[in-house]
């Protein structure tokens, strides 16, 4: 199994009402899964405990087996470099770094730099002709398009997605969410893609509903 | 890993350079005054050091004359025979060298050359022409003398050495030795001192020259102004740093969240800031270097002339020198930097931008507490601190307490002046710039209240101390003889200036006679004095002390002296000596020649009126045979001690400009820097109808609004700053304390300066503000998400 939550909790200091509140859930690996629900309702604090990047309050989060609770911020660090890879909304580009440099970046991280795939995954995402330039001189979509390219070259076991079509209008989201789906499965790594929108969700084979912190 | 995090930190220089040369010439320019003073320092402590060694100061007790003057050859062979292990000494000068006669077979091992290693020549150096040894720079300023010439670059600058018999033949003074170093091993048979010579008196070894000591306070001045500079300097990479910081704070939340754990990333950033600090380390090491040698010739003829101490006049690469420059560069930066590794250490990943706002307010009340407590610890140790130290203790406390202090008073005075916002958040980003000219300014109007007080207190202290129209000088008694036949006649009065170094109440000090005239009550102000002093003095009642002597013994109006086993008398009184580095005892004429029957005055202070003066010079050189040399009147001497003082300052005043020249950076780099993350405050002004034009004008105004305001906090502080200095540094310094006059016109010359520099500031970023592409304005509005 590649991910496997039991009865995970978080609540933030100075809130009375827990964010997620004993979410419990399975994901194999190649499995793709849209996870949508109201602002508010903990999507992205979900993703953040399975990214590690946050720690839940109880319960346990584990990754191809390992739990992550006990894990200080090195080790956590070296889950987010090599087995997870997370697209954010807000892109998390470098901004002193090129395109190329950007798409390269975490791959050399984890050290599985592979200049042909960095090219292949540039080629298919339509960066060709920017790979030299800056994110700041980029649109929203093409920034979008850099992030997503990062995260898919170091080839990661499990991709997670926060709204990754969140700037993009109804045409270039389409055309990026078929992207993402693609090389996603072409990889066999699993997805879980947060979405407010139904009708992205609903081009993904599984569907879950969040509320109030609790799965539905 | 490693790599690829320290080529993306690197990317951010690469896309900011103008952030990266303001943390390096910033650093570069602070290394560069520290250690330019540093490598004065270390030059002046090596001749000292060099000095010592050849004349054996440091390390030997000495034996001399009780009058001062020379000691017999038969003496000498006398305590030899008697079984005292001495050498003699004989000294000189012949053209401004010092010359130093030693004698090889007796002295001990270690004085310069003369411990006979491989390749010196024994017999050549005891018999014929001789041999003399000195720096080439030496040897060339001497005329010839008929002596072999030997380079040796270990002997200590301006002098030469030489076998003591060489040095008697061309001094001129046969069988006279001015001192005797004891040996360590004495035997133990051997006879008392005051059985074979009771004329003759021991001292000990000083640990360390003479000159070393009395010089130490200058040095502490210069230390003092470095560590100013490279605290200015510091500012600017404090605020280097933290726009930096401020400025990756979303590259280092995205690194983080891709797998780069923390502790890592902070070493790496810290790896990131060494290597950045010892490039400019290395940048401000060679340019402290010119700085020194630009230096160090003026401060070579002022340690000469306040101290008479020779100097090198030329700058030596130390190792330790250039080491400590680079530590001090790697130090500061750490010192700079350790906040925003604070504040890294606790970034959360993934609330990574923080309100700014919220942290700088935070931040402000934190600064203000600090600052008050500085103040504070400066103005408890103005009231119960003792010696030097704690005097430049209390002036960093005060100096880095005021700083402190600026924003918070600039945030409160323009909320009281209901100024508007943006002014008002201009204040977190320029507060480090505005810190560093703070510091400066004061520190000129500190300094410069300081110098302009002590040389109208100096200037007057010449008008009232060389009274005398006409100072001559004798070469031996027979002249001084002459001098007082011929001036007999034409002088209103003849004044013998009679002196003797001796040790008084522990101190170094030099008893000088006064002849009981009105030349010396009419003229010498008593800073203290008991009532009719000058009277109980011509009875032989007492003697006066002058300031230095005062404050550094603790005497007090009263108090006994003891000027031989059985001459103790009282203080009358104390008069201010500014100039002098000793302390100094006036005793009556007759009692002066009474202690000490053999020194002859063989210089003269003669009173006549002005318009006859010349005819008086005229009367000594053609019936005395006084040389032009031999006379000189009170203009020349007050020209020649005025020129002195200027050049004690010129160090001071060319440090002084640096400093300031430093800020006027510090600003221009934070405006500059400022410009850029100003644009999505500035875009949306733009866009509701402002023109660039009028943006920059505005910014150009705010700049100087802000300059101003600091100009006018950094008055009272630089006055604070120059009491400090003449209240409390100067008394532990140099032992007198002198009135602090106010020099309004300086203080608006300044102001202006500044705002100058501060507009010049300015003036670019608005320019480029005022010529910015709309597309980069309109570029805000497209980022924004």
């Amino acid at each position: 199994m590649l991910l496997n939550l039991q009865d995970v909790f978080k609540s933030y200091p100075g809130t009375e009402t827990a964010v997620l509140g004993g979410v419990s859930l399975e994901l194999q690996s190649g499995e793709m899964l849209a996870l949508t629900g109201e602002s508010g309702s903990g999507k992205s604090t979900l993703l953040h405990l399975i990214g590690g990047l946050d720690t839940a309050n109880s319960g346990r989060v584990a990754i191809e087996g390992k739990d992550l609770t006990p894990l200080n911020d090195a080790g956590r660090a070296t889950l987010r470099r090599g087995t997870v890879g997370v697209i954010f909304q807000q892109f998390n580009l470098i901004p002193s770094l090129t395109v190329a440099g950007n798409i390269a970046f975490q791959a050399r991280l984890a050290g599985r730099h592979d200049q042909a795939h960095d090219r292949d995954l540039a080629n298919r995402l339509g960066l060709d002709e920017h790979l030299h330039k800056y994110p700041e001189q980029l649109s929203g979509g093409q920034q979008q398009r850099v992030a997503i390219a990062r995260t898919l070259a170091p080839r990661p076991k499990l991709v997670l997605a926060d709204e990754p079509t969140g700037n993009l209008d109804e045409a270039s989201a389409d055309a990026v969410m078929s992207l993402l789906r693609d090389l996603v499965e072409e990889t066999g790594a699993g997805l879980i893609l947060v979405t407010h929108s139904e009708r992205l969700a609903a081009r993904l084979p599984r569907r879950l509903h969040l509320r109030s912190g609790r799965l539905t | 890993m490693s790599w690829t995090v320290l080529a993306a930190l690197a990317s951010y220089w690469r896309r900011n350079p103008l952030q990266l040369v303001t943390l390096l010439v910033g650093l570069a320019l602070a290394t560069a005054l520290w250690s330019g003073v540093q490598a004065i320092n270390a030059e002046a402590r090596s001749s000292y050091d060099a000095a010592a060694a050849t004349l054996g100061e440091g390390s030997y007790a000495q034996i001399t004359a009780r009058d001062g003057g020379a000691i017999a050859q038969q003496e000498y062979i006398a305590m030899r025979r008697a079984g005292w292990a001495v050498s003699p000494v004989i000294e000189g000068r012949i053209d401004g060298v010092r010359i130093v006669g030693l004698e090889p077979l007796t002295a001990p091992g270690g004085l310069g050359p003369v411990n006979l290693g491989a390749g010196t020549d024994l017999g050549a150096f005891l018999t014929g022409p001789g041999q003399i040894f000195a720096r080439a720079a030496t040897l060339d300023r001497l005329p010839v003398l008929g002596a072999q010439r030997v380079i040796a670059p270990d002997v200590a600058p301006n002098t030469v050495l030489t076998d003591i018999g060489i040095a008697q033949r061309l001094l001129g003074r046969a069988g006279q030795i001015d001192r005797l170093i004891v040996l360590p091993d004495q035997p133990i048979t051997r006879r008392p001192l005051s059985d074979i010579a009771p004329d003759l008196a021991q001292a000990t070894p000083q640990g360390g020259g003479d000159v070393a000591r009395l010089t130490d306070s200058f040095h502490l001045n210069l230390t003092a102004f470095g560590l100013l500079s490279f605290a200015v300097g510091l500012f600017i990479v404090h605020g280097a740093i933290g726009l930096a910081f401020e400025q990756r704070r979303p590259m280092i939340r995205s690194m983080r969240a891709l797998g780069v754990p923390l502790g890592r990333l902070i070493a790496l950033m810290a790896v990131e800031l060494a290597i950045l600090a010892l490039i400019a380390g290395a940048i401000g090491i060679a340019l402290g270097y010119v700085i020194a040698a630009v230096l160090l010739p003026d401060v070579a003829a002022t340690l000469r002339g306040l101290y008479g101490a020779d100097l090198s006049g030329q700058l030596t690469l130390r190792p330790a020198w250039w080491l400590s420059g680079l530590a001090i560069a790697l130090g500061g930066t750490a010192v700079a930097a350790s906040g925003v590794f604070w504040s890294l250490a606790r970034m959360s990943l993934l609330s990574g931008a923080q309100p700014r706002a919220l942290a700088m307010a935070q931040r402000g009340g934190a600064q203000a507490a600090l600052a008050m407590a500085l103040l504070t610890l400066s103005a408890v140790m103005a009231i119960w601190g003792e010696g030097l130290l704690a005097g430049f203790a209390m002036l960093g406390a005060l100096l880095i307490g005021g700083a402190l202090a600026l924003p918070p008073l600039l945030a409160l005075v323009l909320k009281l002046a209901e100024a508007p916002a943006r002014t008002r958040q201009q204040v977190p980003g320029l507060s480090l710039a505005l810190m560093a000219l703070l510091l400066a300014m004061a520190a000129n109007v500190g300094v410069s209240t300081m110098v302009s007080s002590f040389r109208l207190t100096f200037v007057g202290f010449l008008d009232q101390r060389l009274a005398s129209e006409l100072y001559v000088s004798a070469e031996d008694a027979a002249q001084a003889a002459t001098i007082v036949a011929v001036a007999s006649d034409r002088a209103d009065a003849i004044l013998p200036i009679l002196s003797v170094d001796r040790t008084v109440a522990g101190l170094p000090a030099e008893i000088y006679s006064a002849r009981d005239h009105a030349t010396y009550r009419d003229n010498w102000q008593f800073l203290r004095a008991m009532p009719d002093a000058w009277n109980r003095l011509a009875r032989g009642k007492g003697v006066l002390i002058n300031e230095q002597m005062f404050r550094r013994a603790k005497l007090d109006l009263g108090d006994a002296i003891a000027l031989a086993p059985d001459v103790r008398l009282p203080v009358l009184g104390v008069y201010g000596d500014y100039g002098n580095s000793i302390g100094q005892v006036i005793v009556t004429e007759a009692l002066f020649r009474s202690l000490y029957p053999d020194v002859t005055a063989l210089r003269f202070g003669l009173r006549t009126t002005p318009d006859e003066a010349p005819a008086l010079r005229a009367a000594l050189r053609t019936e005395a045979g006084l040389s032009e040399a031999a006379m000189i009147d009170q203009a020349a001497i007050k020209a020649l001690s005025l020129s002195v003082f200027e050049r004690t300052f010129t160090v001071t005043t060319a440090l002084n400009v640096l400093t300031l020249a430093v800020a006027g950076f510090a600003i221009l780099m934070s405006l500059l820097t400022l410009a850029a993350i100003r644009l999505p405050q500035l875009a949306p002004v733009w866009a509701l109808g402002l023109t660039r034009r009028r943006l920059a004008l505005l910014d150009l105004l705010r700049a100087l609004v802000l300059a101003a305001l600091t100009a006018v906090l950094a008055l009272p502080l630089g006055l604070a700053l120059a009491w400090a200095l003449l209240a409390v540094v100067n008394v532990e310094a140099f032992g007198w304390r002198l009135p602090m006059y106010l020099f309004p016109l300086d203080y608006i010359r300044l102001t202006a300066l500044a705002l100058l520099a501060a507009a010049l500031a300015a003036l670019w970023p608005a320019w480029r503000l005022s010529r910015i592409p709309p597309a980069r304005l309109l570029g805000v509005f497209s980022n924004e998400r």
